[in-house]
């Protein structure tokens, strides 16, 4: 049980600045590189390399397998939500202008963008660590020497 | 004209040189390997080169996401259907093989082929940077103001495509949840709350 101390230790120093650094691209991504899709990835790695740490019990205890059909519904939910949004505030869908009609910077833009990256980062956040656990949970974990 | 996209032997030309040796030989290393754990490990390695030949390109979104997904959950995900399954590739007879060989070298030789009608890497008259890529080059300081030119084309000008993208993965999601998810398994029990505990603090 004590094994892979290295790996254990190199998982809980890099866990948070992983989280971190998903937080900065998915918030980053209309200056630099990046967008919700590879913060959530990056999201789903921190806890995916977590559970192929200590566990997939410890990482289920805090991210339930219950919540995620939830999270991934969410995302796709707040992206539609956004169009609609705009299509009641009486625009084209996902014309994100009429958010902030007035705005002389494309405030409406801004806005829109961010909401809709963070309805992919969650969707695509809670999809790949289903799969991770859907894959994970199939098994009983690998001994040690297993491979 | 000829010679305003013409390279010449510079470090990046180098750095590509080696990325793409480095590729080939990594794809033949786990074509010849039986040791499937082995085979992961590589995928790895060719996506992280892969994203690295991105860079090169100055495709960074696309370099990201590779490294992300092709070295990162795929290999995780490769690995997790490892565990189910034989560690070792079974050898095929020399008959069986002769077929997806055949297969394998026809698709080659013809998207090879298809390259040659490609136009040069950065050409400014090529269709896809001369019309609509100007046109967001030029409209995006306008319209969207967002200094990343491929989060304006992806989350505004084709929101709309990357909804469909978005549902996208979540049905793949949907899928291996209804697949092989743990209520798929094990004949009906929820999403894994009635399994025992046994390490309950």
């Amino acid at each position: 049980m004590m094994g892979h101390l290295i790996l254990r230790v190199t998982i809980k120093i890099l866990f948070a600045p992983i989280l971190l650094y998903a937080l900065y691209v998915q918030f980053h991504g209309d200056y630099g590189p990046g967008g919700g899709f590879q913060a959530g990835v990056i999201l789903a790695s921190a806890f995916i390399l977590h559970a192929l740490g200590f566990g997939l019990k410890r990482c289920q205890r805090v991210i339930p397998p219950s919540w995620l059909p939830v999270g991934m519904a969410l995302g796709v939910l707040i992206y539609a939500g956004v169009g609609l949004y705009t299509m009641l505030l009486g625009a084209n869908f996902l014309d994100y202008d009429i958010i902030q009609p007035d705005s002389h910077h494309h405030a409406g833009q801004h806005i829109g963008i961010i909401a809709v990256e963070l309805g992919v980062g969650l969707a695509v956040a809670a999809t790949m660590l289903q799969i991770f656990y859907a894959f994970a949970g199939r098994e009983p974990e690998p001994s040690d020497d297993a491979w | 004209m000829e010679t305003i996209y013409q390279t010449s032997v510079s470090a990046v030309l180098i750095v590509e040189v080696a990325i793409l040796t480095l590729l080939v030989v990594c794809a033949i290393a786990m074509v010849r390997m039986r040791q499937l754990f082995g085979v992961a490990m590589l995928s790895g390695i060719y996506s992280l080169l892969s994203a690295g030949f991105f860079v090169t390109l100055d495709a960074v979104d696309v370099a990201f996401t590779e490294a992300a997904v092709g070295a990162g959950i795929s290999t995780v995900l490769i690995l997790s259907g490892i565990a189910m399954t034989a560690k070792r590739e079974k050898a095929v007879s020399r008959r069986r093989a002769l077929l997806p060989r055949v297969i394998t070298g026809v698709v080659g030789a013809s998207l090879i082929y298809a390259t040659i009608d490609m136009p040069h890497y950065g050409d400014p008259n090529s269709p896809a940077n001369a019309y609509l890529g100007r046109a967001y080059i030029e409209a995006t300081p306008n319209d969207i103001e967002v200094p990343n030119l491929v989060t304006a084309v992806l989350a505004s000008y084709r929101g709309y495509d990357t909804l469909g993208e978005t549902v996208v993965v979540f049905t793949a999601g949907l899928a291996c949840l209804l697949l092989i998810g743990s209520s798929a398994v094990r004949g009906g029990g929820g999403d894994g709350r009635d399994q025992p505990e046994e390490d309950e603090a």
